[in-house]
């Protein structure tokens, strides 16, 4: 536990020294903010559904950013050799980079309370739909952060390590939009495998279990796959 | 302290190691001597548990390096051939996540840092980051990374390429210190350096160990024979002659500059005649203007291994 705290720690600071973060940071309020501002829904129903069609776009493209750094840098300049000859075990690196990336994207939240505040100073909003939408954003902002993760442990080149982890990102984003492209068994089977199928009931209020079990065993597999990744460079 | 068996490892069809064995004692400081490629890297990789040999199996400090890789790890100081340093970082910064995460705290861990500051005198540039350091100096932060959490074995990969000579030497008088309570393995491919700094030298070519001895029995061991190169100025002819009649001469080339010539003297090894051969010069009233006796070069001894090999 303590050695992922140290490595959580490293990575933290890593990411708030380098200018790219804060770059990141602003995009991301700037659009969130437009999304939230912009929507008929902020002033007709005081909730954030605006904030959140434009989040879960934005968080297509923030998983693998925020996540693209944390293994390829290592391996590119060959500090990965000093964590891996440390007394620290696979699981404990895999996990101290992810709470990390997870922590800077709770940060990143955190900041978008303003406009939630804006609703109570100025409206009636609904509190559980805000409670909800906020963890389906964060829960499937954590999918998308552990799959960079993952794409991350694969290469030495993070420009590689970005495009694989967008394919990835945008197939279990777009697998469910593609109504009327195939079979309907195909595409039920294809809307069970989407995360996007799971995350409108979150912005509704609704907390479904289906869509939390999904997202949290979709964590799980890839932080899993992450971990194989970095063990099997020890056996190439 | 260190013992390995048999130890194989193949990059894809390429074999980078073939049955390579040996033992290193507590304290000992041991040195690794080979071309590139020999496997000196892949050795050291295999000790400190970053890559897993194919067969075979290896003991630090009384532990298996892959059942028991993480109680190894804790017992290893490594400085890997490429120095990786998280170069964003200040020297303080970086030593203490090192020596975080191998497992120092608190006071112990504060006290440590100031002190392998002050031993790799990096005392200028505690605040500093590591990218704005020189590479001599980045070298030293990668020893001090090293020895931060005292750890009872060394292992420096190639750990004065490429820093001017004047750190080099400190660099080399650190590891002689640190040989005193460590047990240290250190690799390069240069033969003065390691003789001059290890009490045993494993030679490695091609993956294989073809040769582990002390430096001073190294070329004597091999056959080789004891050179010596003399500047004298007179007779050629009565000079060779009295040079011939000195004691374990067996051969003597001449070549000729001019005013002085100068005599190569090759003599049966483990024989230090320079005394018997300047008198032998003096004595018969020639000036004598230079003698020096010339080590054998780590490209003769190799050249003379893999020629035995070939035999």
């Amino acid at each position: 536990m303590r050695n992922i705290v140290v490595i959580t720690g490293k990575e933290i600071r890593g990411y708030l020294d380098a200018p790219s973060f804060y770059i990141i940071i602003s995009v991301f309020l700037f659009i969130s903010g437009y999304g939230f501002g912009w929507s008929p829904a902020t002033f007709m129903e005081s909730s954030i559904q605006g904030f959140l069609e434009w989040g879960q776009l934005f968080l297509l493209f923030l998983g693998p950013a925020l996540t693209v750094r944390l293994f390829a840098e290592e391996e590119k300049l060959g500090t990965l050799e000093l964590l891996l000859t440390a007394p620290l075990r696979d699981v404990e690196i895999v996990l101290g980079k992810f709470m990390a990336a997870l922590g800077i994207f709770s940060l990143m939240l955190f900041l978008t309370f303003f406009y939630p505040l804006l609703l109570f100073g100025f409206g009636h909003p609904d509190f559980g739909p805000l409670f909800s939408g906020y963890l389906g954003l964060f829960l499937l902002g954590a999918v998308f952060l552990s799959i960079g993760l993952f794409t991350s442990s694969l290469t030495s080149n993070q420009i590689v390590a970005y495009i694989m982890g967008s394919a990835l990102v945008l197939f279990f984003w777009f697998i469910g939009q593609t109504e009327g492209l195939t079979g309907d068994q195909t595409f039920r089977i294809f809307q069970l495998v989407s995360v996007s199928t799971y995350f409108p009931a979150f912005g509704r209020g609704i907390i479904d279990s289906n869509g939390v079990i999904y997202y949290l065993s979709l964590v799980i597999v890839f932080l899993f796959l992450t971990l194989r990744s970095l063990e099997s460079r020890r056996w190439r | 302290m260190i013992e390995a068996k048999n130890l194989n490892k193949y990059y894809g069809n390429f074999q980078a190691l073939k049955d390579v064995s040996f033992k290193v004692e507590k304290g000992e400081i041991v040195g690794f001597l080979g071309p590139n490629g020999a496997g000196k890297t892949t050795t050291m990789r295999i000790l400190t548990g970053f890559i897993p040999p194919d067969s075979g199996t290896a003991r630090v400090a009384g532990f298996d390096i892959q059942t028991q890789s993480i109680e190894v790890r804790r017992r290893i100081g490594y400085l890997p051939e490429s120095v990786p340093l998280y170069k964003e970082m200040t020297v303080t910064a970086f030593l203490r996540f090192l020596a975080t995460i191998r497992g120092m705290t608190g006071r112990r861990r504060e006290d440590r840092i100031k002190e392998v500051i002050h031993t790799c005198r990096l005392d200028e540039y505690p605040k500093t980051a590591i990218t704005k350091l020189s590479k001599g100096y980045r070298q030293l932060v990668g020893i001090a990374q090293a020895i931060i959490h005292e750890p009872e074995v060394l292992i420096l990969d190639e750990p004065t390429i490429g820093i001017d000579p004047r750190q080099v030497v400190h660099i080399r008088g650190l590891i002689q210190k640190l040989g005193q309570e460590h047990t240290v393995i250190l690799s390069s491919h240069i033969l003065p350096e390691v003789s001059m700094v290890c009490e045993r030298i494993i030679i490695m070519d091609q993956g294989k160990i073809v040769a582990v001895d002390r430096p001073k029995n190294l070329s004597a061991g091999l056959g080789g024979m004891q050179r010596y190169e003399i500047e004298a100025a007179g007779s050629k002819e009565k000079i060779l002659a009295r040079l011939k009649e000195v004691r374990g001469v067996v051969k003597i080339e001449v070549k000729d500059e001019g005013q002085t010539k100068r005599y190569l003297v090759e003599s049966q090894p483990g024989l230090d005649i320079r005394d018997e051969l300047s008198s032998a010069v003096k004595d018969g009233g020639f000036r004598l203007l230079g003698l020096k006796s010339q080590e054998m070069s780590l490209e003769d001894i190799f050249l003379r291994l893999t020629a035995k090999e070939k035999e």
